[in-house]
């Protein structure tokens, strides 16, 4: 394997796995924005209570 | 009563369930044969220069075109564009998104079934290549050819039912259990199994397969290095040039962005018709770039890591090169009769790619079971019902026409080569120019985890994307159009396959027409609906 072939494929798999992680880690380990941002209806105040 | 509408459970359940869609055959079998005859190592750099520019670009046109479709209540294609491209025409253009899908599927089952019937022989130790070395390439391709029944037309039935019909029956049974129980409950609970039991397998042969040394010290060169080497060495297309002229040679660029197009599973309707199942606040960007991270860890990372290294280590040069079936089929099967512990390895190379195409080809029923359920309101059951006889028939003519596998080649080539290239470009051209460049933007925004720039939809997707696509399409109907229209010219199984792709357009176009009286209507309500949050559509 030349040293050529060697950049190819170290290249090609660091991008795609670094990619993969990247996006694997914000999706398992963030919150999702559905669950971390708050419409201003979805804040209780709790002005309606008695 | 209307049904209650169909959601995913999670978010990795429609991550896992859109990456299952793309991991299929291609990425062990066809991009390791891909990049070695173009190039080799070089062939990264169109490989992911199309990913950028074509690639993502149109995964996000998509999901962001099945989302918007999804908010309006619609699941299917044709229901999905016509609404959202606010024109009637729009729905029979959507008829692509379900001959793609029911096309492919009916050739893809058979050679799923193929990967089952593998599995099952390595499984039972009944796939005997003989004691000679000598003789086991031969011996393979003689397995391949009774298996597959390629020596002549309807082979498959003669005398009786042959075995692999019955490996079809069951893998087109499975596919039929699962889509009946739903997205959630079928699709992405079934998937989310998948997709992991299909890494754990493709890693363990990973793993064998570099750490085999050199297995054969009379033969020093075929070691597991050079096996990279051969795979990953950037090398000149043409003899005698240097590595870098592959990079001025156009066909490289083609197989390129062919095998992007083709790995991401786009232009097929599918992701559109997946996404649509998504709540207005739920993310699409960060999903569907998790999607293609997936579908490229399967492609680079392990397709790229197997099939070529080990089918040099065992047969030199000359037999890591060949073709998709060659490759798998063929090739495979030797190499796994040289190898310690073949007979497991075997089993869980054809499992492994059973899964790849199974969580495909459940992909492909989904648009059109959601079609039918739209168009004439009828319940899963009979969707399921009408959806199973008209893909059992076709699938029973690619069975009987097996020679020289000449009907499933034609399906191919009409759908699953030039089919998903015309719709991925309308599909970009639909968000680009008629949906709007802005509002899709804004659309994807909505619950975003990642956000993408505005330039990415507003210069890419809209100039640069569709540009590329039709420069590719053009160069490969050049290069590749004239040679089928002969084979067409000739009559005979070629021939008789274009009809049955001609017979299913027309069965779908009558069924959107029918279906478009009931959403006409609709069409004017629609209009203001799909604004996201005031945004100004600016196209």
């Amino acid at each position: 394997m030349t040293l050529a072939g060697w950049v190819f494929m170290l290249c090609s798999l660091v991008l795609v796995l670094g990619l993969a992680i990247f996006c694997y880690v914000r999706v398992l380990f963030r919150p999702a924005a559905t669950e971390h941002m708050h419409a201003p209806l979805d804040i209780d105040t709790g002005n309606g209570q008695p | 009563m209307a049904r209650p509408a169909e959601h995913w459970s999670t978010r990795i359940g429609v991550i896992m369930a859109v990456a299952g869609s793309a991991v299929g055959l291609g990425n062990f079998l066809r991009f390791p044969g891909q990049a070695v005859n173009n190039g080799g190592g070089v062939f990264m750099i169109p490989y992911f220069c199309a990913l950028l520019l074509l690639g993502i670009p149109v995964c996000w046109a998509e999901w962001t075109l099945g989302k918007a479709g999804g908010r309006l209540g619609y699941h299917s294609c044709p229901a999905i564009l016509g609404a959202l491209g606010r024109h009637r025409a729009w729905h029979y253009v959507g008829a692509l998104g379900l001959l793609m899908p029911t096309v492919v599927y009916v050739y893809y089952v058979v050679i799923e079934s193929w990967c089952l019937a593998y599995a099952c022989h390595y499984a039972l130790g009944r796939i005997d290549l003989g004691t000679a070395p000598g003789e086991y390439v031969a011996r393979s391709a003689e397995f391949f050819r009774r298996l597959v029944g390629t020596d002549q037309d309807g082979l498959m039935i003669a005398g009786g039912l042959h075995p692999s019909v019955w490996f079809w029956i069951v893998t087109f049974a499975l596919n039929f259990i699962l889509i009946y129980r739903g997205i959630s409950r079928g699709i992405e609970r079934f998937c989310n199994i998948a997709m992991p039991a299909m890494a754990l397998c493709a890693v363990a042969v990973l793993v064998r397969v570099l750490t085999l040394g050199t297995p054969d010290p009379a033969r020093p060169d075929q070691n597991v290095l050079n096996g990279l080497g051969f795979m990953w060495n950037p090398k000149p297309v043409h003899a005698g040039e240097n590595w870098v002229a592959s990079l001025a040679e156009p066909k490289v660029w083609l197989a390129a962005a062919g095998q992007i197009f083709f790995t991401l599973s786009v232009g097929f309707g599918v992701i559109m018709n997946y996404a649509s199942y998504l709540r207005p606040k739920d993310d699409i960007v960060l999903s569907s770039l998790t999607a293609s991270a997936t579908n490229e860890t399967f492609e680079v990372c392990l397709g790229g890591l197997i099939t070529i290294p080990a089918a040099f280590v065992f047969l030199g040069a000359t037999g890591a090169v060949g073709g998709t079936f060659g490759l798998g089929f063929n090739t495979l099967p030797v190499v796994f009769e040289y190898m310690p512990a073949g007979r497991l390895f075997g089993f869980l190379w054809f499992f492994m790619l059973f899964l790849a195409a199974i969580t495909s080809s459940l992909s492909l029923l989904q648009p059109v079971i959601a079609f039918l359920e739209e168009a004439l309101h009828v319940g899963r059951q009979a969707s399921v019902t009408i959806l199973g006889l008209v893909t059992a028939l076709g699938s029973l003519f690619v069975i009987y026409f097996s020679r020289d596998l000449a009907a499933l080649d034609t399906l191919d080539f009409w759908t699953g080569n030039v089919g998903i290239f015309v719709l991925g470009t309308l599909e970009i051209i639909m968000l680009g120019w008629i949906f709007g460049a802005h509002r899709g933007h804004a659309v994807a925004l909505e619950g975003a985890e990642l956000r993408p720039p505005a330039w990415m939809f507003t210069v890419v997707m809209r100039y640069i994307t569709p540009a590329y696509l039709l420069l590719v399409f053009a160069l490969w109907c050049h290069w590749n159009a004239p040679a089928y229209l002969k084979t067409l010219a000739k009559g005979g199984v070629p021939l008789l396959s274009v009809g049955v792709i001609v017979t299913m357009l027309v069965f779908f176009l009558l069924m959107v027409h029918l279906a478009s009286r009931r959403w006409g209507p609709l069409l004017a309500r629609t209009r203001d609906v799909i604004l996201v949050g005031g945004s100004e559509d600016r196209t």
